[in-house]
C-alpha cells in the first residue's frame, strides 16, 4: 500500500477515536454526554508517570489540591507540592487497596461512629467520587471541575465538603474528606512518596524532618530551632551526613539557635 | 421504594425495592451487551448490571500506560478482583477443594467488557462435526470410542441452525479472515474443514508474520492446509452494522490481557457500547454486584435480582426477564445460589445445574532457530497461522483410542519478555547459561500451540464450596475439574503431529510439550472455562434448552459458554457469539409475544 | 486436623509486655515456656533504624508498627439496640502486633494507679454514699490493695528504667515529684527527662496557681540504663518520634530493649512466630485446660500442650479467645449475669490548646511522656461533693513531637482547607502547645465485650463485638476537669484557646488512646470477677489472664505501670504458690 494510503487509514482510524463516548455510568440519572471526546492529549505537565491516575483524573485532582492547600506568598501549595501524584502512588499500592484493613461485607451503612463502612476501597472511592462530581460540573455548568473558572471550584468543592451536592456512587462527604485527608499526607509526608516536593510542605511549617539529637536544644526555651530539613531520601542519597546512630547533622538555617 | 425486610434477629437489613423493568442482565460484557443492545432497540427498558467498574479506550487504555507487562499481563490490572470473589478448586470428588487465591491457569474479567477486552480475538466457529460430537462419534466408531463417564452429548442446535448467527456476529466483530467454504464451495487460502459460510468475512485477513510464514510453508510440505486465524483484531478501520467505528491493528504485540489503544481490538467498548450508552432505554450500573435472583414462591418464574451496590446498599430490582450473561462461573453460581434448576450431584448422576464443566487441553512445541529473526514483539491476539486438520472429526480416528482435536498453529502475539523468553530443553532455570541461551533465543523461537478439545465427564462439574465464602458472605463456586486419559492421548498425538511440523521447518532445537500430569490451576492454559449449565434437547441432561432458556424458570436465559455440554478444539467466543444471537432472534419473534418455554 | 506436640510446662498466649516478663522469670526457674505469637519477630536492628523509622506516614498513618485488621478486627457499636459493624480500618486505639506488641510503639508513659483506684467502691460510697454514681454503674473494688501492689510496681519501674521523681517516699511527701502518688519504697530508677518550654509554661502558671507539678513518668529512658536481666536501654535524645513508632536508640522501653536480649539466650524458652491460637482446649469437665490449638505460617494446625497456661495477648484478644474456648460464663447484659466481657471501659481524654503569637516551642523535639503534670484533679483527689461525676485525671503539658501531617492546630473558627487554613498552620506550628487530660472511664451494665454474630476473621472465626458509650458521669467530669485546665491556660497568656472537653457519643474513628480496659476483671467476688487477685481464672486454675483487661475499671493514667504491677504479683503467686501446689489460689 502507498505512504498515502497508510496515512489516511492511519487518520482515519485515529478519527475514529474522536467518536463521542457517552462516559456516565450514574443510576437513575438521565446520561450526560460529554461531547467530542478528543485523542488523548500529551501529558505535558506529567514527568512522572502516573500509575493508576488517568489524565482526566490528574487534572481534576491538580485543581482540587489547588484550593484545598493553595499556592500563595508563604510558598508552594498542595499542587505544586506533587500531591497529585503522591495520591496516585498512594492509590496504586496497599492504601488504595485496603491491603491491611477489613474488607469482609455485609456493609450497611453504620453510624458515623462506626467509621469507614463503604465497600469501595480507597481506590474505588476516588474514581467513583471524581467520576460523579465532573457529571455534577457537566449537568451544572457545562464542562469538567478542571476546565471551571476558580470561583466555580470552590463552589463546587464547598458543596462537597458540606454534602449539598450529592453523588451517587459514594457519598459526598466521604469522598472530600479522603481527599482532604490525603491532601496533607502528601503535603507533609516525607517526599520518598512523591508529595512535599522540594520539603514545600516542611519549609512552611518549619519540620525538621527524620530528626536529629535534640537533647542539647530541647532546653533553650523560646530559641526557635531552624534547620534545613532531611528527608529519608537525603539520608540513603548520602546527600545528608549522619551521627553515628543515623540521625541527621543539621544545617542550620541561622546561626542563632546556638551549638 | 418500598422497603421490604430481609432478615430478622439483631440488626435488620434492607433491601430497597425499585421500580420494575422489563430486562436485566447480570453482567455487561460480550453478550450482556449485544442482548441489551437488541432488546433496548426493540422498545424494551433494559438495566445492565456490572460488578465492576466503567472502562474504555479513552482514558483507561491509553500510551503509554497501557503497554506495561507488568501490570497487565503479570497483576491482572483488568481482570477479576479476587479478594471479593473467588472460586475453589479440587481435581477430584474426596480432595479438598481449596481457594483459587491468585489467577493462573484462566483470567476472567471484570468490569464493563468483561473479559472480551483483554482477550485475543481468536473468533472461530464450531465445527458441525462439534454440535452433533456424540451422535457422530457413535455412528462413526461406535461406543467403545468414548470413556464410560464421558458425559458428551450434542448440543440441541445444529451447525446450520446457527450459521445465520456466526454471520451476524462476525460482521458485528468485524471478523478479519479468508472464508474456506462459502456455501459448500471450498475456497483456496481458508479453512477447507469449516462449515459452510453465506459469505466471505467482513474484513480481510491479518498479514502474515515470519513465524507464520515459516511455519505455514512447513505445514504446506507436510500435507496440511495452512490458513490465518480468523481475527477480532482489525486489518482496517471498520465500521459495524451498529455504526460503531475500529480502528486498525498496528501489531503493537500487547494484545491479549491488554486494553487497545487503538480501538482496533473488538470488544463490547469498540462494537456495541457507543451507541447502546446513547439508547433512552438503556440504563447501566457499574459497582453493582448481583448475590441473587429472586423466584416467586413455587420457584417456577424470576421476579427480581437483588444486588449490592457501590455504597454497600441492597437493591432489589424488579424485571420481567433476566439475562445472566455473567460468564461461565458467576451464571452457574447464581443459579445454584438462587435455586434455578436442579444441582448436579456427580455421585447419583442426576441433576444438571453444574454438570458437564469443561476446559481446553492445551499443548505446546517450542521450535529454536539459528539462522532466523522473528521480530517476536511484533503481533497481535489473533496474528497466528493455523492448520485445522488434526481438529474435531477432520482425520480419522480409528484405533486411536480418543476423539476430537483441535487447531494446530504459531502465533505472532507479541513476545514481552517477562512471560516469553524461551530457551531449549535442557537449559538450566537461571545463572550465566540461562541468560546466554535468553539473549540468544528470544527473537529466534516460536511456539506451536495444540489447542486440543476437551470432553466432560461425570467428575468434572461445579458445584458450591462448604467451607469457603465471598466478602459477601455467599459460597464460593467449587470446581472439581481433571483431564482424562481420552485427552493425553489426543493431546499426545497432536502435539507430536506439531513436532513434524516445527522440524519440517528447520528448528535446530524442538522441544515437545504436550498436556500431561494432573491438571493444575496455577500456570495459564486459557480462559475458555465450558459448560455447567448445558444447553440441549433433554432437560434430564441440560440446564438450559437450545434458545439458553432455563428449563425451570423460563423467564431467565443463561448465556455464555456455560452453555456448552463440552468444549471443541476452538476458541469459544465467536461461538457464543451465535449462540446469543440465536438466543435473541427467539426471544424478539417469539418469546417477547408469548413469555414461556420456547422447547 | 491439628498435630499435637509434645507438651511443655508453659505457654504465653502472646508474646508482648506481660508474655515476655513471664516467660523470662519461669524459664529461669527451669520451666520449659513457648511464646506463641500471631505477628513476626522485630527488633530495633534492623527493623527501627534510621533513616526509615523516622517515615509519619508510614507508621502514624498507614499504622505499620499495628495489628493487621485484613485478618482480624472487632466489630463495634454504641449500645445493644445498633447493628455492630467491623472496625475496617484502626482509629481510637491501635493494638499491637509483632513481638512485643503495643509496648513497642507506645508512648512510654508509666503511672501507678492511686490506692483510691483499686477501692473506687468502697471508698465512693463512703464519702459521698451511693448517689454519686449513676444505678447502671458496675464500679467495683479490685480485690487487691495498692500496698500489696507496691513491690511488684517498683520491680516493674526498676525492670523498665522508668525516668521521674519521686512524691511520697514512704510515707514522706517529696517536694517536685507528686504528692498523690501512693507511698513508694524507692526512688525511680532514673531521673526524670528535661523540660521543654511548654512544660515549663504550664508548671509556672499551675504553680502559681497552688497546684504542684512534677515530671510525667516516663519509660524513655534518660539515661543509659541497665536493669536486673542486664539488659541496657539507651538514652533518649528528645527526637520526637516516639509515640506509634519504635526506638531507634532502644532508648524507649520496651520487650525489645528490656526482656527479650535475656530471655532469647534462656535454652528453656522457644518462641514462635506468625502462630496464631485459635483456641484453648479443656478436659472434658471444663476445670484444667490441656492445649492451646493454633494456625502457623504455613496454614497447618498445631495443639500444644501444656501444664500452665497464660492469657498475655491484649485486652480484647485476652477476652475473646476465653468466649471461643468457653472458658467463663459470658457477659449478658440483658440478665446481668456471667463474667467473660464484662466491664468493658475505656479513657475519657481532652485537652485545651494554646495558641501565642510571639512564643516558639520548637515543637518538633520530644519524646513519650515528655512533660510536667498535675494531679489534683486525678482520682478523688478533690472533693466530688455536688459535682455528680467520680473519678478525674492527671492533666499535663510537654511535647511528644509534632510531625506535620497530625500536628498542625488552629484556632477555632479556622477553615478546614484554603488559604487561611495554610496561613494559620504556618503561623502556629511552632506556636501551639496543648494540655491534655487522661480522664477516667468508670463500668457500666451496658458496656461489653462478646462476639459478633456476623462477621468472622480469616480464620472463620467470629469477631470479638464491642458495645460502649460514655455515661453523663464521663461527660461531666471532663467538662469539669477541662475547665480547670483552660484556668491554668488562661494564666499562662495565650493569645487564642482552644476548649475542647470529650462530649458526644464515643466514636470508633479519631484516634484517642489505646487504653482499653476490662473483659476479664479480678476481684474477691467470682460472681463479678473472672480472674481473682492473682489473675488465675476463677473456673479454670491452671489459666492465668494478664493485662488491662484485669481493671474493674479504669483511672485517670495511662494503664501500664498498672498492668507491669499485675503481671509481677501474677508472676509471685505462681513461683511462690502454684508451682508448689497447682490449684485454687483462693
Amino acid at each position: 500500500m502507498s505512504e498515502t494510503k497508510n496515512r489516511r487509514e492511519f487518520l482515519k482510524s485515529a478519527a475514529a477515536l474522536g467518536a463521542a463516548i457517552p462516559a456516565s455510568t450514574l443510576a437513575a440519572e438521565p446520561k450526560a454526554e460529554h461531547g467530542a471526546h478528543k485523542a488523548p492529549a500529551r501529558a505535558a505537565a506529567a514527568s512522572r508517570p502516573y500509575m493508576f491516575l488517568s489524565q482526566a483524573e490528574v487534572a481534576f485532582l491538580d485543581a482540587a489540591v489547588s484550593h484545598l492547600i493553595p499556592k500563595d506568598e508563604l510558598g508552594p501549595g498542595a499542587k505544586e507540592a506533587g500531591v497529585t501524584y503522591f495520591i496516585d502512588q498512594q492509590l496504586f499500592g496497599g492504601y488504595g487497596t485496603m491491603a491491611k484493613k477489613y474488607t469482609q461485607g455485609p456493609w450497611p451503612e453504620g453510624t458515623p461512629q462506626q467509621g469507614y463502612q463503604s465497600p469501595l476501597t480507597p481506590s474505588g472511592v476516588y474514581r467513583a467520587g471524581i467520576r460523579d462530581t465532573n457529571a455534577y460540573c457537566q449537568k451544572t455548568y457545562g464542562k469538567t471541575f478542571d476546565a471551571l473558572s476558580r470561583q466555580q471550584q470552590e463552589e463546587v468543592l464547598k458543596g462537597l465538603d458540606g454534602g449539598k451536592i450529592e453523588l451517587e456512587q459514594v457519598r459526598s462527604p466521604f469522598f472530600f474528606n479522603m481527599l482532604l485527608n490525603n491532601t496533607i499526607e502528601g503535603f507533609f509526608a516525607d517526599p520518598v512518596y512523591g508529595g512535599n516536593r522540594d520539603k514545600a510542605g516542611w519549609k512552611l511549617v518549619g519540620f525538621p524532618g527524620v530528626a536529629a539529637v535534640y537533647t542539647p536544644f530541647i532546653e533553650k526555651h523560646n530559641v526557635p530551632y531552624r534547620a534545613q530539613p532531611v528527608s529519608i531520601g537525603d539520608i540513603t542519597g548520602k546527600i545528608a551526613q549522619v551521627d553515628e546512630h543515623g540521625h541527621a547533622i543539621h544545617v542550620m538555617l541561622d546561626d542563632k539557635t546556638g551549638a | 421504594m418500598r422497603r421490604r425486610t430481609l432478615r430478622e434477629g439483631q440488626g435488620e437489613r434492607m433491601a430497597t425495592k425499585l421500580k420494575s423493568v422489563d430486562v436485566v442482565t447480570v453482567g455487561v460484557g460480550l453478550t450482556g451487551t449485544i442482548l441489551a443492545k437488541e432488546l433496548a432497540d426493540a422498545g424494551l427498558k433494559v438495566v445492565g448490571l456490572e460488578r465492576g467498574g466503567w472502562r474504555d479506550t479513552h482514558p483507561d487504555f491509553e500510551m503509554p500506560y497501557v503497554h506495561d507487562e507488568l501490570r497487565y499481563a503479570r497483576r491482572h490490572e483488568l481482570m477479576q478482583d479476587l479478594s471479593r470473589d473467588t472460586l475453589t478448586f479440587r481435581n477430584a470428588v474426596g480432595d479438598t477443594a481449596l481457594p483459587m487465591r491468585q489467577m493462573g491457569s484462566f483470567l476472567p474479567g471484570e468490569g464493563v467488557g468483561g473479559a472480551a477486552v483483554h482477550w485475543n480475538g481468536v473468533t472461530w466457529r464450531f465445527l458441525p462435526w462439534d454440535f452433533e460430537t456424540r451422535s457422530r462419534t457413535l455412528a462413526r466408531y461406535g461406543a467403545g470410542q468414548l470413556s464410560e463417564d464421558c458425559t458428551s452429548q450434542d448440543w440441541g442446535v445444529t451447525y446450520d441452525n446457527l450459521e445465520p448467527h456466526f454471520d451476524r456476529f462476525e460482521h458485528l466483530y468485524g471478523i478479519c479472515g479468508k472464508a474456506g467454504n462459502l456455501k459448500g464451495q471450498i475456497q483456496p487460502g481458508g479453512n477447507p474443514f469449516e462449515g459452510p459460510r453465506a459469505r466471505e468475512y467482513p474484513n480481510p485477513p491479518m498479514k502474515t508474520s515470519h513465524v507464520g510464514a515459516v511455519y505455514g510453508k512447513a505445514a504446506k510440505e507436510l500435507g496440511y492446509h495452512p490458513f490465518p486465524a480468523p481475527s477480532a483484531n482489525m486489518t482496517r478501520p471498520y465500521t459495524n452494522p451498529y455504526g460503531a467505528t475500529l480502528g486498525a491493528c498496528v501489531y503493537c504485540g500487547y494484545c491479549e490481557r491488554f486494553g487497545c489503544e487503538m480501538g482496533a481490538k473488538a470488544s463490547p467498548q469498540t462494537t456495541v457500547l457507543p451507541v447502546l450508552m446513547k439508547n433512552p432505554n438503556y440504563e447501566l450500573r457499574t459497582l453493582a454486584r448481583v448475590i441473587r435472583v429472586n423466584l416467586d414462591s413455587e420457584k417456577k418464574r424470576a421476579v427480581s435480582v437483588t444486588y449490592v451496590d457501590s455504597r454497600g446498599r441492597e437493591i432489589e430490582q424488579p424485571a420481567d426477564l433476566v439475562l445472566l450473561t455473567s460468564y461461565v462461573f458467576s451464571n452457574v453460581r447464581l443459579m445454584l445460589l438462587s435455586g434455578i434448576g436442579k444441582p448436579y450431584d456427580p455421585v447419583t448422576n442426576t441433576g444438571v445445574v453444574g454438570r458437564n464443566y469443561a476446559y481446553q487441553t492445551t499443548g505446546n512445541v517450542a521450535a529454536f532457530f539459528e539462522d532466523r529473526i522473528f521480530n517476536q514483539f511484533m503481533g497481535a491476539g489473533a496474528l497466528s497461522m493455523m492448520i485445522d486438520d488434526l481438529d474435531g472429526d477432520n482425520f480419522d480416528h480409528s484405533g486411536l483410542g480418543f476423539i476430537g482435536g483441535g487447531w494446530v498453529g504459531a502465533a505472532s502475539s507479541g513476545a514481552r519478555p517477562i512471560d516469553f523468553h524461551p530457551v531449549p530443553p535442557g537449559t538450566p532455570r537461571w545463572g550465566g547459561e540461562w541468560k546466554k541461551a535468553v539473549a540468544k533465543y528470544y527473537n529466534r523461537a516460536f511456539g506451536i500451540t495444540t489447542h486440543g478439545a476437551c470432553q466432560s465427564y461425570r467428575g468434572n462439574y461445579l458445584d458450591l464450596d462448604p467451607t469457603y465464602r465471598d466478602a459477601y458472605g455467599l459460597p464460593l463456586l467449587r470446581m472439581t475439574f481433571d483431564f482424562r486419559q481420552n485427552e493425553y492421548r489426543m493431546s499426545d498425538y497432536i502435539t507430536k503431529k506439531a513436532a513434524e511440523i516445527a522440524k519440517a521447518a528447520g528448528a535446530s532445537r524442538v522441544s515437545v510439550s504436550p498436556r500431561t500430569g494432573k491438571y493444575s490451576i496455577v500456570p495459564y492454559q486459557s480462559t475458555h472455562n465450558t459448560g455447567g449449565a448445558a444447553m440441549g434437547a433433554d432437560p434430564k441432561t441440560s440446564a438450559v434448552n437450545k434458545y439458553l432458556q432455563s428449563w425451570d424458570v423460563p423467564n431467565v436465559f443463561v448465556i455464555g459458554a456455560s452453555a456448552f455440554p463440552q468444549n471443541g478444539g476452538y476458541n469459544p467466543t465467536g461461538t457464543v457469539g451465535a449462540l446469543t444471537f440465536h438466543a435473541l432472534e427467539a426471544i424478539k419473534a417469539r418469546y417477547l409475544k408469548q413469555p414461556e418455554p420456547l422447547a | 486436623m491439628a498435630t499435637k506436640l509434645k507438651s511443655v510446662d508453659v505457654v504465653t498466649i502472646g508474646v508482648g509486655l506481660t508474655g515476655t516478663i513471664l516467660a523470662q522469670e519461669l524459664a529461669s526457674t527451669g520451666l520449659k515456656v513457648v511464646g506463641i505469637e500471631r505477628g513476626r519477630w522485630r527488633d530495633t536492628d534492623p527493623d527501627f533504624a534510621m533513616p526509615g523509622v523516622h517515615d509519619e506516614l508510614k507508621y502514624v498513618r498507614h499504622k505499620e508498627l499495628m495489628q493487621d485488621l485484613s485478618k482480624e478486627t472487632i466489630t463495634f457499636r454504641n449500645n445493644a439496640a445498633e447493628l455492630a459493624l467491623p472496625m475496617r480500618q484502626l482509629g481510637s486505639f491501635l493494638p499491637g502486633e509483632g513481638v512485643g506488641g503495643a509496648a513497642v510503639h507506645w508512648g512510654g508513659l508509666t503511672w501507678r494507679f492511686l490506692p483510691w483506684d483499686f477501692e473506687t467502691k468502697t471508698k465512693t460510697l463512703e464519702r459521698y454514699g451511693p448517689k454519686q454514681v449513676s444505678e447502671e454503674c458496675t464500679m467495683q473494688d479490685w480485690g487487691v490493695s495498692y500496698e500489696e501492689l507496691e513491690p511488684h510496681f517498683n520491680r516493674f519501674e526498676y525492670l523498665y528504667g522508668v525516668s521521674g521523681k519521686a512524691g511520697n517516699l514512704n510515707g514522706r511527701i517529696v517536694p517536685g515529684g507528686n504528692p498523690f502518688e501512693g507511698a513508694r519504697s524507692q526512688e525511680y530508677p532514673n531521673p526524670p527527662l528535661k523540660t521543654t518550654y511548654a512544660s515549663a509554661l504550664f508548671a509556672r502558671a499551675a504553680q502559681s496557681m497552688g497546684y504542684k507539678p512534677f515530671p510525667v513518668p516516663t519509660s524513655a529512658n534518660s539515661r543509659a540504663y541497665r536493669n536486673e536481666y542486664g539488659a541496657t536501654i539507651g538514652a533518649c535524645v528528645y527526637c520526637g518520634y516516639c509515640q506509634f513508632f519504635a526506638c531507634e536508640m532502644g532508648a524507649k522501653a520496651s520487650p525489645q530493649t528490656t526482656v527479650l536480649p535475656a530471655l532469647m539466650k534462656n535454652p528453656n524458652y522457644e518462641l514462635r512466630t506468625l502462630c496464631n491460637v485459635v483456641r484453648i482446649n479443656l478436659d472434658s469437665e471444663k476445670k484444667r485446660a490441656v492445649s492451646v490449638t493454633y494456625v502457623d505460617s504455613r496454614g497447618r494446625e498445631f495443639e500444644q500442650p501444656a501444664e500452665l497456661i497464660l492469657l498475655t495477648s491484649y485486652v480484647l484478644n485476652n477476652t475473646r479467645l476465653m468466649l471461643l474456648s468457653g472458658i467463663g460464663k459470658p457477659y449478658d447484659p440483658t440478665t446481668g449475669t456471667g463474667v467473660v466481657g464484662r466491664n468493658y471501659a475505656y479513657q475519657t481524654p481532652s485537652s485545651v490548646t494554646l495558641f501565642f503569637e510571639d512564643k516558639n516551642f520548637n515543637s518538633f523535639m520530644g519524646a513519650g511522656g515528655l512533660g510536667l503534670a498535675i494531679d489534683e484533679f486525678n482520682g478523688d483527689n478533690f472533693d466530688h461533693s455536688g459535682l455528680g461525676f467520680i473519678g478525674g485525671g492527671f492533666m499535663q503539658a510537654g511535647s511528644n513531637g509534632a510531625r506535620p501531617i497530625e500536628f498542625h492546630p488552629v484556632p477555632q473558627g479556622t477553615p478546614r482547607w484554603g488559604s487561611e487554613f495554610k496561613k494559620a498552620v504556618a503561623k502556629y506550628y511552632n506556636r501551639a502547645f496543648s494540655i491534655t487530660i487522661q480522664g477516667a472511664c468508670q463500668s457500666y451494665r451496658g458496656n461489653y465485650l462478646d462476639l459478633d454474630p456476623t462477621y468472622r476473621d480469616a480464620y472463620g472465626l467470629p469477631l470479638l463485638r464491642m458495645t460502649f458509650d460514655r455515661r453523663e458521669n464521663e461527660t461531666k467530669m471532663s467538662e469539669w476537669l477541662t475547665n480547670k485546665a483552660a484556668e491554668i491556660a488562661k494564666a499562662i497568656g495565650p493569645s487564642k484557646m482552644n476548649v475542647n472537653p470529650r462530649r458526644g457519643k464515643y466514636t470508633i474513628v479519631p484516634y484517642q488512646s489505646t487504653h482499653n480496659t476490662g473483659g476479664t476483671v479480678m476481684g474477691a467476688d467470682p460472681n463479678s470477677s473472672v480472674v481473682n487477685k492473682y489473675l488465675q481464672s476463677w473456673d479454670v486454675h491452671n489459666l492465668f489472664v494478664i493485662g488491662a483487661g484485669n481493671f474493674p475499671q479504669n483511672g485517670g493514667y495511662n494503664p501500664t505501670g498498672t498492668v507491669g504491677a499485675l503481671t509481677y504479683q501474677a508472676l509471685e503467686a505462681i513461683k511462690t504458690k502454684y508451682l508448689k501446689k497447682p490449684g485454687a489460689l483462693v
